[in-house]
C-alpha cells in the first residue's frame, strides 16, 4: 500500500470533493433555470383567475364547505371503523388453524383489493335495487361505510395480520403459562401489542381512505350529504370555474398533513424504542 | 429406564408435585427427549444440567405443555395434563414459569404484568389484584418500580418482575428455563438471590440453568441430560462434585473453568480427572464469571 503513488495524472483528475462541489453547483442551477423560466413564461393572473379565482374563493369558503368538510371527515371515520374491525376479522380467520376461514379470508382480501373501490361503492349503491327488501340505515353513511369499509378492511387485514406475526411468540406462551386461554391471550397481550406495532401502517390506510371518501360522489347524493369532492365538483360546474374544486383539494389537506405528521412521529418513536 | 417400573400412575402422593412418565418429544424427525422418567417432590429443589440441545428446556416446557409430548404421560398434583381432558389452563396456574427471555408483557407496566393474569383469570378485584402485584413486587426487590415500563428496565430487573408475575399467581411450584442466560454477567447475581430465597422458602422448584455454582449451592437434587435422556441425577455434591457417568464429566469438564476448581473438596475428582490442557468453554456457554458470579 506504501506504494500508492502519488504520480501526476496525465488528464487532471477532480478530488472527489471537488467533483461533488461542481455537481451542486449544476444542480442549483438547473433549479434556478426553472424558477426562472417559470417566471417568464407563466402569467400569473391567469392563473389566478382559473385556480384561485378571489370570488369563487370567497363564495366556496362561505357556501357549506363546513359540513361537506364534516362528511368526508365522517364518511371516512365511519368507512375505518368498520375496515378496521372487519381486518381484525379478517387477519385472525388468516391466522385460523380451520383451513376454510383462511381460504375465506384470503379470497376475501384478493377480491376487494382487486376491484376498484368506486365499482363497489356504485354496487352498494344499488344494493336496495336488487334486494327490494333491504334498507341501508343511516343512509347515506351507511351504505359508504359499508362499501369503504369492505374495500379497506381487505386492505387493512394483511397489514394487521403482519402485526400480530410480527408479536413475539414468547409473548403468548407467557400469557398461555400464567393460565390465559387462547382467546383471552390474543386480546389481552397479543392484539394491543399489534396494534402498537401497525398503527403508523393503519394511519396510513386513514390517509388513503379519505382521499377515496371522494368516491361518493357516484351515489347520486343529495345536497346533505355532500363530500368535499362532490361539494366543490358542483359549484365548479355551475360558475364554471375550477376553483372550488381547487379550495376542496386543499381542504384534503387539512385532513391527511396532520394524520401523516403523526405517522412520521409515531415510526420515528417506534425506531427509538427498538 | 423406568424410576419404578410397576409403581401406581400416578403415586397419588400429595408430595410428588411433578410426576413424569416416559416422556418422549419430537420435532418431525428429531428425537429431543426419549423417556423422560422423574418425580419432583413439594419443596425440592431440582437443577436440570445438560450441553445445548440435550432436551432440558423441551423438558421444562412438556411439564407445562408449551409443548406436546409426543408420548408419555405428565402429572401435575396427581392431576394428568397430558389427558386430553384436563383442564390445562387451570393446571398452569398453579405452575409459574420463568423464561430466558422474560417475555414481559412490554405494553403494560411491571404492576400491570403481575395483576393482568390475577384479574383476567383468578376474576380478582383490581385492589385485590394490586395488593397481591405490589406484595411480590417488593419481595423481588423492586416495590418501588410497578410503574415502570419493562422497556425501561435492565434485563435483571426485567427478569426478577417476571418471577414476580410467576409469583402473584400463588403457584405451587415453579419452572425457570435459563433465567439467567440472557443477562449480562453483573445483573446475574440479584436474579439469583432472589432464586435462592425462594427456595429457602420452601417452594418447589424446577430450574434448567448453566449456574453451576447456584446448582451446588441451592440443588436438593442435580440431573444432568445429554441426548434427551437423564444421565445422571443426585445431590450437587455427588453430580457435580463426584460424577460416575462419563457424560456427566465431560459437561462437566467444558462449563466448569480449571482455574477455579482449587477450592472445594467434592471437586477434587473432576481436577483429578483432568489431563492435559483444559479445553476452553465451548462456544456460548458462560464465562467463569457468571458460573461463579455468586
Amino acid at each position: 500500500m506504501t506504494a500508492t503513488t502519488v504520480e501526476t495524472p496525465r488528464k487532471k483528475k477532480l478530488s472527489p470533493r471537488k467533483r461533488a462541489q461542481r455537481v451542486r453547483i449544476v444542480q442549483y442551477g438547473a433549479l434556478g433555470v426553472l424558477l426562472l423560466l417559470a417566471v417568464l413564461f407563466i402569467d400569473g393572473r391567469q392563473v389566478q383567475q382559473v385556480f384561485f379565482r378571489p370570488d369563487m374563493i370567497a363564495k366556496t369558503l362561505s357556501s357549506n364547505l363546513p359540513l361537506a368538510f364534516f362528511n368526508t371527515v365522517a364518511y371516512t371515520a365511519g368507512a375505518f371503523v368498520v375496515g378496521l374491525v372487519g381486518g381484525t376479522v379478517l387477519a385472525l380467520m388468516k391466522l385460523s388453524r380451520v383451513g376454510p376461514y383462511r381460504w375465506l379470508a384470503t379470497i376475501y382480501t384478493e377480491f376487494f383489493r382487486g376491484v376498484p373501490a368506486l365499482i363497489v361503492l356504485l354496487a352498494f349503491g344499488l344494493l336496495p335495487l336488487a334486494l327490494p327488501g333491504l334498507k341501508i340505515p343511516l343512509d347515506p353513511y351507511g351504505t359508504v361505510w359499508t362499501a369503504l369499509g369492505l374495500v379497506s378492511a381487505a386492505y387493512m387485514s394483511e397489514t394487521i395480520r403482519a402485526g400480530i406475526q410480527a408479536v413475539p411468540k414468547g409473548q403468548i406462551e407467557a400469557a398461555r403459562s400464567l393460565g390465559m386461554p387462547a382467546g383471552m391471550a390474543t386480546r389481552r397481550i397479543v392484539l394491543p401489542q399489534a396494534f402498537r406495532i401497525v398503527l403508523p401502517p393503519l394511519t396510513n390506510e386513514l390517509v388513503l381512505l379519505t382521499k377515496d371518501s371522494s368516491l361518493v360522489y357516484v351515489l347520486g347524493l343529495t345536497v346533505t350529504g355532500y363530500d368535499l369532492t362532490k361539494y366543490g365538483k358542483d359549484l365548479t360546474n355551475t360558475h364554471a370555474n375550477i376553483t372550488p374544486l381547487v379550495i376542496a383539494g386543499l381542504s384534503y389537506l387539512v385532513i391527511t398533513l396532520p394524520l401523516t405528521f403523526l405517522v412520521r412521529k409515531m415510526e420515528a418513536r417506534q425506531a427509538r424504542s427498538k | 429406564m423406568s424410576v419404578v417400573p410397576e409403581q401406581k400412575i400416578p403415586t397419588g402422593n400429595r408430595e410428588d408435585e411433578i410426576q413424569v412418565y416416559d416422556l418422549h418429544k419430537s420435532f418431525g424427525d428429531l428425537e429431543v427427549l426419549t423417556g423422560i422418567d422423574l418425580i419432583v417432590k413439594r419443596g425440592e429443589v431440582v437443577c436440570v444440567i445438560g450441553p445445548s440441545g440435550s432436551g432440558k428446556s423441551t423438558l421444562l416446557r412438556c411439564i407445562n405443555l408449551l409443548e406436546q409430548p409426543t408420548k408419555g404421560r405428565i402429572f401435575i398434583l396427581n392431576e394428568e395434563i397430558t389427558d386430553p381432558d384436563a383442564d390445562v389452563d387451570n393446571l398452569r396456574t398453579l405452575m409459574g414459569m420463568v423464561f430466558q427471555s422474560f417475555n414481559l408483557f412490554p405494553h403494560l407496566t411491571a404492576l400491570e404484568n403481575c395483576t393482568v393474569a390475577l384479574t383476567q383469570v383468578k376474576k380478582m378485584s383490581a385492589a385485590q389484584a394490586r395488593e397481591v402485584g405490589m406484595e411480590n413486587l417488593h419481595k423481588v426487590g423492586l416495590g418501588d418500580r410497578g410503574d415502570s415500563y419493562p422497556l425501561q428496565m435492565s434485563g435483571g430487573q426485567q427478569q426478577r418482575v417476571a418471577i414476580a408475575r410467576a409469583l402473584s399467581m400463588d403457584p405451587e411450584l415453579m419452572l425457570f428455563d435459563e433465567p439467567t442466560s440472557a443477562l449480562d454477567p453483573e445483573l446475574v447475581g440479584d436474579v439469583l438471590s432472589v432464586m435462592r430465597d425462594l427456595a429457602a422458602d420452601g417452594m418447589t422448584m424446577m430450574v434448567v440453568t448453566h449456574e453451576m455454582a447456584f446448582a451446588r449451592e441451592v440443588a436438593d437434587r442435580v440431573i444432568l441430560m445429554d441426548g434427551g435422556v437423564i444421565v445422571e441425577q443426585g445431590p450437587p455434591a455427588e453430580v457435580i462434585g463426584n460424577p460416575k457417568e462419563e457424560r456427566t464429566r465431560t459437561f462437566l469438564r467444558r462449563v466448569l473453568d480449571p482455574t477455579h476448581l482449587d477450592t472445594p473438596d467434592d471437586q477434587k475428582s473432576v481436577t483429578s480427572d483432568r489431563s492435559g490442557p483444559p479445553e476452553a468453554p465451548i462456544e456460548g456457554r458462560p464465562h467463569r464469571s457468571r458460573l461463579f458470579g455468586l
